[in-house]
């Protein structure tokens, strides 16, 4: 069989935009997904009936159409779709929490700053010229030396508590470092989060990837599901090629892996992973979701706000805890709470926590079943405490822990957000095996589909542009 | 083609790949880059679909002529010369 121009590992928001992207240029692509399902971290699922998303609280990086130098501006023109297909619709407000304040903030950024002013009225000085600096910050696929997203912030801030209440959403939207986040991927997360804004596609994450698949549909490109990848063929040197779990072998000069960084090490064999993986690769961070179907509309139990960043505990922690779950920070997430064109098929509430992976891969099944629900309930428990207090108005739930995530995902420790090394330009110590998604460094669904783009983009197109005999030019 | 039909040629490409722009209201001597932000990338799909359609080859080093639709007509005229017109772009 003739070797693939690439073969993109994972149909996931990355791989679905590499593979598109290559398809444009009349590559020949494999796009493999080991699951039934495309949408990796952002896919979905049905229970009893339910219609569920795996990840989607919210679409970071919203601005509207045509806005100019934006990531999702630049995701749909590099992929030729239009900004209204995928129907978003923006948040009215959600919130910042930590005990004794509560910030608000919107898509018009004005807001924060009114309401960091209010709060905090010493601070609101620096709190612009950071806004500023992040504004000024350049980004790019380049390799360079990243200070401390927290120590940068402390130049500008001084108060601890506006600290943390901003870094609840900037860590937990994207941060695979523990109580920190690397500078540029700080600013990354402040201006998807802050400066551009939230939003949610019509209809949750299953609209929004069938776009990208009808897309996919009307391209050459060899989209197999159920096709896990056991190994990365290799000569020591450079990637030729994946062996299938089936055994099936695919030939390809390039292949973009969303696997993660130590998972396709692990793929290219023992003695890849034990030569190029340090224990400072591997993630450490998970999560425990609850889900909640709500019998009404979660404004009419006083909770207006579309998504809650909070902690109640100063100082902040974002890190493993050394129990199955953390319930003193998280995240809430209301669909319902972002404009729409149809009400929602059911109301939902998300809670989101810290978990550590290794102690819920302990347990055995009757013990994980029991703690599953037990701290469902205390996360829900504490995460009602600050808001408003749903339970009573709960007609179904349900729970995923780390080890869903490891199951449906493949990424090791459940890791969401990966390892907590980053590399920009994709590059890995085999030749010809390249980074997309998460590990690659850009953040979130859009970032992730920029991600799959730049790296197509970048090892791809332009590196066969300018060998002109590679094209298959016909004039 | 003629150089009014490059001038159809051009704005249906840069429709097809920028499918939320109106081109019809682009101005024929500023930069491109400057009217819709389009970045190196995207000239590389202006390239590629000129390929694609009329088998043309812009190489790297001419890529600035391309920088608004007069110098496209200017620089593509001549290759283009002797090709049909196919437009794309749904409306």
């Amino acid at each position: 069989m003739k070797p693939y121009d690439a073969i993109v590992i994972g149909a996931g928001m990355s791989g679905l935009a590499a593979a598109l992207r290559l398809a444009l240029f009349d590559k020949r692509v494999c796009l493999l997904e080991k699951h039934e399902l495309w949408g990796g971290l952002n896919s979905f699922y049905t229970l009893d009936g339910h219609a569920f998303d795996v990840g989607l609280h919210a679409l970071t990086n919203y601005v509207p159409a045509r806005t100019k130098g934006a990531p999702l501006t630049k995701v749909l023109r590099q992929l030729r779709l239009r900004h209204d297909e995928f129907r978003l619709g923006e948040h009215h407000h959600s919130e910042l929490r930590v005990p004794g304040v509560t910030l608000s903030f919107s898509n018009d950024f004005g807001l924060l700053e009114s309401e960091v002013a209010r709060a905090f009225p010493d601070q609101v000085d620096g709190f612009r010229r950071l806004a500023q600096a992040v504004r000024e910050y350049e980004l790019d696929e380049e390799e360079r030396d990243d200070p401390s997203g927290r120590a940068m912030l402390a130049t500008y801030l001084s108060d601890p508590l506006l600290i943390d209440a901003l870094l609840v959403p900037l860590l937990y939207y994207g941060s695979a470092r523990e109580n920190d986040v690397d500078w540029s991927q700080l600013v990354v997360l402040f201006k998807s989060i802050f400066l551009e804004g939230l939003c949610r596609p019509e209809g949750g994450i299953r609209p929004f990837l069938n776009v990208l698949i009808k897309r996919l549909r009307g391209t050459s490109v060899d989209l197999r599901m159920r096709s896990g990848v056991r190994r990365i063929l290799h000569d020591g040197g450079r990637a030729f090629g994946v062996e299938l779990e089936s055994g099936e072998v695919l030939e390809a000069a390039c292949i973009l892996s969303s696997a993660g960084y130590v998972e396709s090490m692990r793929m290219c064999g023992a003695d890849a992973e034990r030569a190029h993986v340090a224990t400072t690769d591997r993630g450490r961070l998970s999560f425990v979701e609850s889900i909640s179907v709500l019998d009404r509309d979660p404004i009419a139990l006083g909770h207006t706000a579309a998504t809650v960043f909070y902690s109640t505990r100063t100082p902040f922690r974002y890190e493993r805890p050394n129990t199955l779950v953390d319930t003193t920070s998280g995240v809430i997430s209301a669909p319902s709470n972002f404009a729409s064109e149809k009400p929602l098929k059911e109301n939902l509430l998300r809670v989101t926590v810290l978990a550590n992976h290794d102690r819920w891969c302990a347990l055995d099944d009757e013990a994980y079943a029991r703690e599953k629900e037990q701290l469902a309930d205390a996360a829900i428990a504490e995460a009602a405490s600050i808001t408003s207090d749903w339970r009573a108005a709960t007609t179904y739930r349900d729970v995923f822990t780390p080890r869903t995530i490891r199951r449906f995902t493949g990424h090791d420790g459940g890791c969401v957000y990966g390892s907590p090394t980053k590399r920009k330009s994709g590059a890995t110590p085999i030749d010809g095996l390249f980074l997309t998604g998460t590990d690659q460094g850009y953040l979130g669904v859009v970032g992730a589909m920029m991600s799959g783009i730049a790296m197509a983009n970048r090892h791809v197109v332009t590196a066969s542009s300018r060998t002109p005999a590679s094209t298959g030019a016909t004039t | 083609m003629t150089p009014e039909e490059v001038v159809v040629a051009i704005k249906d490409i840069i429709e097809t790949i920028a499918p939320d722009e109106d081109v019809s209201n682009l101005d024929h001597t500023e930069r491109l880059r400057d009217q819709i932000d389009l970045d190196s990338m995207d000239f590389l799909d202006i390239v590629m679909e000129l390929r694609k359609l009329y088998g043309a080859q812009v190489p790297e080093e001419d890529y600035k002529e391309l920088a608004t639709i007069d110098g496209c007509v200017s620089y593509l005229h001549p290759l283009l010369a002797d090709k049909e017109l196919h437009v794309t772009a749904k409306v």
